[in-house]
């Protein structure tokens, strides 16, 4: 069992007040919190190592290329992925955006349908937007049911036709905290056609969820290090080796040749073929220092520790007159991110008055507006919970929900 | 900085109590629609030009308590004025929003309440959410159009 006490003093901003109260931070999926260890990992970094990496001969630029590859491997296996197809990118936005220009672009054309689903974050919405009117696959989305679950009567009907060959689906939603079945839909996506390609937003389950690209029965992974306790600036593209080989690169410069001439260039190997100029070595020190965070506390742990959250605050919340919690209710069908409503309240005006008890909660549409609008509104506030929160904090919670609805007189 | 000066009375009273709010306005000009991505509001503005003054104005819309509290301290502000003046009113609510001073103070009646939003930077956009439509729409009459949509990034 996670000590959370003890987990907490790793994490030097809780400490911090807001607003001349002790902070109680539930926004978490927005970005987490990092702990000493990241922080000092990065420091140490540029302290002792600072170097670029995979071209000096010199010792520091050694060390740097060791440091830095060494975190490939560490991400690697954290989500059982084969470091070759480990390729670091700005953020999972990038990351989808590579998937959107080098895998898509080259490999879909009329015909072709690419589904989505009605639960994505945009950023699982707008590069695969983009680049469809050049290639004229069709773009079809799995609607998501009132009850914040993926509408799986529409899901199998497209997939009958044979036609999808890219399917892209959450493993966690952002706004509601579905887990989706993403390995049995993999499995009936490759059933209708054995050549089709498995993409997974893990954005929200990989810091949440112990995470196993085969299990999952991913081709591609896609997530980033700020929402697992790791430094912005660098996400994750992981996939299968041999799908990136044969894919054209995303992005041109240094580090990505093997050689240029006027004339034309040849591609360095994967993953480097994916990782033109200087990458964020840095923060993939960092990132993997992340890591080894959540592995020395056991992803076992924190999902036993987010589940028991759950467990109180989903009827804590729903005790609240007035209150409505979207999404699933049962907490092995979710994760922590959980969404409602307040009767005759806009989620704006709940954030400014929770903030000022102290508590950082996130309004608005999440980045996810074909989702927000399917719960009949164009907001939502969001409490999102991480290995970090309390059972108190759920009450400082609610005790905030009672001072909005009591300044507001609802 | 409290929030008592975010949330005034006034800005409850017209956030409980709205005026002229409608989702239609029978005859009008012009209409517009705003949208603020970030926050999901959205806001319609209908006007109806009466000898070249606001003959009337109906809002109606799905926001935070500060845009359609002072969109509904709008509606009453500009009520009658010519077209030129209203335009003008809505520059001085703009300004007041973004801390350069107040002018115009008794013509923009309870919208004076919103001076303390000017504190908080990121509720300023929801108080000029019905004012700017307001121009907009005046806009999109002056060019004779009747229909405008916006979306601010």
């Amino acid at each position: 069992m996670l000590d959370v006490e003890r987990v907490r003093k790793d994490f030097p901003l809780l400490e911090r007040q807001v607003h001349g109260r002790r902070l109680v931070y539930l926004d978490s999926a927005a970005t987490s919190q990092k702990p000493q260890s990241v922080l000092d990992a990065m420091t140490r970094y540029y302290e002792t190592t600072n170097a670029n990496v995979h071209r000096g001969v010199h010792a520091l630029a050694e060390e740097a290329t060791e440091a830095y590859e060494s975190a490939r491997n560490t991400v690697a296996r954290f989500v059982c992925a084969d470091p070759r197809g480990v390729v670091f990118t700005k953020n999972a936005t990038e990351a989808f955006n590579l998937l959107a220009y080098s895998w898509a672009r080259t490999r879909l054309g009329e015909g072709d349908i690419l589904l989505s689903t009605q639960m994505e974050h945009h950023a699982n919405l707008v590069p695969w937007q983009l680049v469809q009117p050049e290639t004229g696959f069709d773009l079809r989305y799995v609607p998501m049911t009132a009850g914040g679950l993926l509408d799986l009567d529409e899901f199998d009907a497209v997939v009958a036709t044979g036609r999808v060959k890219l399917f892209t689906v959450t493993a966690m939603s952002n706004v509601v905290g579905t887990i989706n079945p993403v390995r049995e839909l993999a499995a009936k996506v490759r059933a209708a056609n054995r050549d089709a390609v498995v993409v997974v937003d893990g954005a929200q389950s990989v810091p949440h969820l112990g995470t196993d690209m085969v299990d999952l029965d991913a081709d591609f992974l896609c997530f980033s290090g700020h929402k697992m306790l790791g430094p912005t600036g660098i996400g994750v593209l992981a996939g299968r080796p041999d799908l990136l080989e044969a894919m054209p690169p995303f992005l041109g410069g240094g580090e990505m040749i093997s050689n240029v001439t006027l004339e034309g260039t040849t591609y360095n190997e994967i993953p480097y073929k994916f990782e033109a100029g200087t990458p964020p070595i840095a923060e993939a020190v960092g990132l993997a220092a992340a890591v080894d965070y959540l592995s020395g506390l056991g992803m076992d742990a924190v999902r036993a520790h987010e589940v028991e959250l759950l467990q109180t605050c989903i009827p804590a919340l729903e005790a609240v007159e007035g209150v409505t919690v979207h999404g699933p209710t049962d907490p092995a069908r979710r994760g922590a991110a959980v969404s409602f409503a307040i009767e005759g309240l806009h989620p704006h005006d709940i954030g400014t008055i929770m903030d000022r008890e102290g508590v950082a909660v996130r309004a608005g549409h999440h980045c996810a507006k074909p989702l927000v609008r399917t719960l009949g509104s164009a907001a939502t506030t969001r409490a999102s919970f991480y290995l970090y929160n309390t059972t108190d904090e759920i009450q400082a919670l609610v005790d905030a929900i009672e001072a909005t609805k009591n300044f507001f007189k609802v | 900085m409290s929030l008592d000066d975010l949330y005034q009375e006034i800005i409850l009273d017209h956030y409980r109590s709205p005026r002229n709010r409608s989702g239609d306005l029978d005859p009008h000009d012009v209409h517009v629609h705003h949208s603020n991505p970030l926050c999901g509001d959205e806001l319609d503005l209908r006007l109806r030009v009466q000898d070249g003054t606001v003959g009337a104005v109906a809002y109606d819309g799905d926001g935070c308590s500060i845009s359609m509290a002072s969109a509904s301290a709008m509606t009453e502000a500009v009520a009658g004025r010519k077209l030129s003046d209203a335009d003008d009113l809505a520059e001085a609510f703009r300004l007041m929003m973004h801390g350069e001073g107040v002018k115009r103070e008794d013509d923009l009646l309870d919208g004076v309440a919103f001076q303390g939003v000017a504190k908080f930077p990121v509720r300023v956009k929801c108080a000029l959410l019905g004012w700017m439509a307001l121009k907009d729409a005046l806009q999109t009459y002056s060019e004779g159009e009747a229909e405008h949509r916006v979306t601010y990034d």
